[in-house]
């Protein structure tokens, strides 16, 4: 799928261009085409593929552990604020005109402090349940920061600082570039790592509390390393994709429903199907027309027929 | 890029037949103060947005790749058929990409030039996109000021010197001969002027927008410009009675229909006495929208309307003049009627 991802696009090459490129990189040899051919591949189609497969991974896999987590089918990475607190920063880097890198690390920077927000005004509630307080001050907290992107919009010059963040909000990964890359791989890694090795105790977390501390498990430490795990990745992949729906709310019912809710099962599938998701949407997105479409529009449009054609014909229960 | 400077030099040692397009490259500074390497001999512009198309086309339309965007159908007949077929490309700006990057470089332009109010935003995206594509990105500051300094600029890229020089005198003299007649007018004489844009003309330039440039270049008041130094901003009905401006001045067709029948805009003592007017805007706006050279004949144009004594002459010559010069193709008598048809 990334051979054929690389071998469609506005610049024509083909597989067979691809596949000697690649041959020659690894070789050190000639491979004796345009070298124009080896800068789409590497600077423009490569960051974008890697951008997309991680993206995609990241916002998945984020997905499935909150949904395991808060035992609702309907959370997404961006139930405690993290896409909220990304787009403030991000808005804020756009209004303040400032350069490329600053607004990502805005943009990353205020995902992380959201979240951190939420669960400092969360914990500081004593004497209700601590998963509906957490997602309560999830909604609050991030209807607040909508409320600010929607002033700053108001305010930004209609000409120059507005369509650069309607579009951030849409989401795009127009604009990936190696070092978008190599800055979010590590990111993700360390977010995914300690989900991967918590799997067995997430799967417990879905009980009540009483029940997995009967079984042994401190449910406080293992929410909230998964809080900081699934934060860490969505933080990092939305500071260079802008906001894209959709994605960790419904991969992970399809994973379910390929595999059941088992997590040290569902992780690996979501993450795989998350990945393959954006990285076929994205293609779309860039090849459908000669113009950029935005990815927040096009992943539901491709995204909901899919899901409910898979409700439909869906055999194995996935609650 | 370091690669093919090292490949051009063997070549060059070794005497075989050129491998890259171009052996002797040149170094060009920017607006941003950015040094960029550019090759020789430029034959190929791609441009970044709508005001560096209309520089580009102006000055060197045969090195102009394609538009930023789409023609609407009023807008073609005043440009020379074959430069209007050109594709439209998309936009590569920091204001809202639309342009495929790999759309870009399939159409492989020697330079990528955009023309606009300049930030470090937009340099940093420029930088990215030079990295990314290995073509030159050029940024142009697009203040009245500089404006003939730009199109010197655009010769020295495109190599069509001697044209430039032609653009850059005529503007320096357009320039001049607005500025010399304004200094005459006393500062009681001068009207506070109100623009409005959008189709509720609530959207206007604050002072050193480069929207409202025309009206602060001609020592016009910009009402706009207690509101602080920026770009556009959204204002209220209110809030422009209280202003209670001599004249109004707008782009929008629907803005200037409705407010001239409308009893809020009507409880305006400029618009009561049809002190608004509607500034022509085929095929490109005469006051911004997009900002670059168009605005000069707008300047003319709103020389003539604030201070209709001071330049009593027929704007007909003028318009003809310019929009042979800018857009190669003469006007017709009717496109003439139509565009200074609400011309005082």
């Amino acid at each position: 799928m990334a051979i054929v991802a690389f071998s469609v696009g506005r610049f024509p090459i083909s597989v067979g261009d691809f596949l000697s490129v690649l041959w020659a990189g690894v070789t050190g040899g000639q491979h004796g085409l345009d070298p124009t051919v080896e800068t789409v591949i590497y600077q423009i189609r490569g960051p974008r593929v890697a951008a997309a497969l991680l993206i995609g991974a990241a916002l998945a896999g984020a997905g499935a552990a909150y949904q395991n987590m808060f035992r609702n089918p309907l959370v997404s990475p961006d139930i405690l604020g993290v896409s909220a607190g990304a787009a403030m920063g991000a808005v804020l880097g756009i209004f303040l005109s400032l350069n490329v890198i600053a607004i990502q690390s805005l943009a990353f920077a205020f995902g992380l402090v959201a979240v951190g927000l939420v669960y400092v005004t969360a914990n500081a509630v004593r004497g209700h349940d601590p998963l509906l307080v957490l997602v309560l001050a999830g909604v609050v907290i991030g209807s607040l920061l909508g409320a600010c992107v929607a002033l700053m919009k108001y305010l930004a010059d209609p000409y120059n600082q507005l369509p650069a963040i309607t579009f951030w909000l849409l989401g795009s990964l127009a604009s990936s570039a190696p070092q978008d890359v190599w800055s979010t791989l590590p990111l993700i890694f360390v977010g995914l790592v300690p989900l991967w090795l918590l799997r067995w105790r997430v799967n417990l977390l879905s009980l009540d509390d009483e029940e997995a501390r009967a079984l042994g498990v401190e449910t406080g430490k293992v929410r909230i390393t998964v809080i900081v795990a699934a934060t860490l990745m969505t933080a990092a992949a939305v500071s260079i994709s802008g906001i894209i729906g959709w994605i960790g709310l419904v991969i992970p019912h399809f994973a379910r429903m390929l595999v059941g809710p088992d997590f040290s099962r569902l992780l690996p599938t979501s993450i795989l199907l998350g990945a393959a998701f954006l990285l076929g949407v994205d293609t779309l997105a860039r090849t459908v027309a000669r113009i950029e479409i935005p990815l927040g529009v096009l992943t539901a449009f491709v995204g909901t027929p899919l899901f409910l054609w898979q409700l439909a014909t869906a055999r194995r229960g996935w609650q | 890029m370091r690669r093919r400077t090292f490949l051009a030099a063997a070549a060059a040692a070794t005497c075989l037949p050129s491998l890259g397009r171009s052996q002797t490259r040149r170094v060009v500074t920017d607006a941003m103060g950015r040094r960029v390497e550019l090759p020789e001999r430029v034959e190929r512009i791609y441009v970044a947005g709508p005001p560096a198309s209309i520089l580009v086309f102006a000055v060197a339309p045969d090195k102009l790749i394609g538009w930023s965007s789409a023609w609407r159908e009023a807008e073609r007949p005043f440009i020379a058929k074959k430069y209007a077929d050109l594709p439209a490309l998309g936009r590569l700006t920091g204001r809202g990409n639309t342009a495929n990057v790999e759309v870009v470089l399939r159409a492989k332009p020697d330079v990528i030039i955009d023309y606009g109010t300049v930030s470090p935003t937009i340099a940093s995206l420029a930088e990215r996109v030079q990295q990314q594509t290995g073509i030159p990105y050029l940024l142009l500051d697009g203040d009245f000021d500089k404006m003939a300094d730009a199109a010197t600029r655009i010769g020295t890229i495109a190599g069509v010197e001697r044209h430039a020089q032609e653009w850059a005198r005529y503007i320096r003299e357009t320039l001049a001969f607005v500025s010399q007649r304004v200094a005459t007018v006393p500062p009681e004489r001068r009207p506070r002027v109100y623009y409005g844009r959008g189709p509720l003309g609530l959207t206007t330039g604050r002072a050193g927008s480069i929207n409202v440039e025309s009206i602060e270049q001609l020592g016009a008041i910009n009402v706009a410009a207690v509101m602080g130094r920026g770009g556009l901003v959204q204002v209220s009905v209110e809030q422009v009675l209280l202003w209670n401006p001599d004249v109004v001045i707008t782009i929008d067709p629907n803005f200037y229909a409705m407010a001239r029948v409308h009893p809020l805009w009507r409880a305006l003592p400029a618009v009561e006495a049809g002190r608004i007017y509607l500034a022509p805007n085929v095929p490109f706006g005469w006051i911004d929208f997009p900002p670059s050279i168009n605005r000069l004949i707008g300047l003319r144009w709103l020389a003539r309307v604030l201070y209709p004594q001071v330049f009593p002459e027929d704007l007909r010559p003028v318009v003809r003049e310019f929009y042979t010069r800018c857009y190669h193709q003469a006007p017709t008598e009717a496109q003439l009627d139509e565009l200074l048809r609400h011309t005082p």
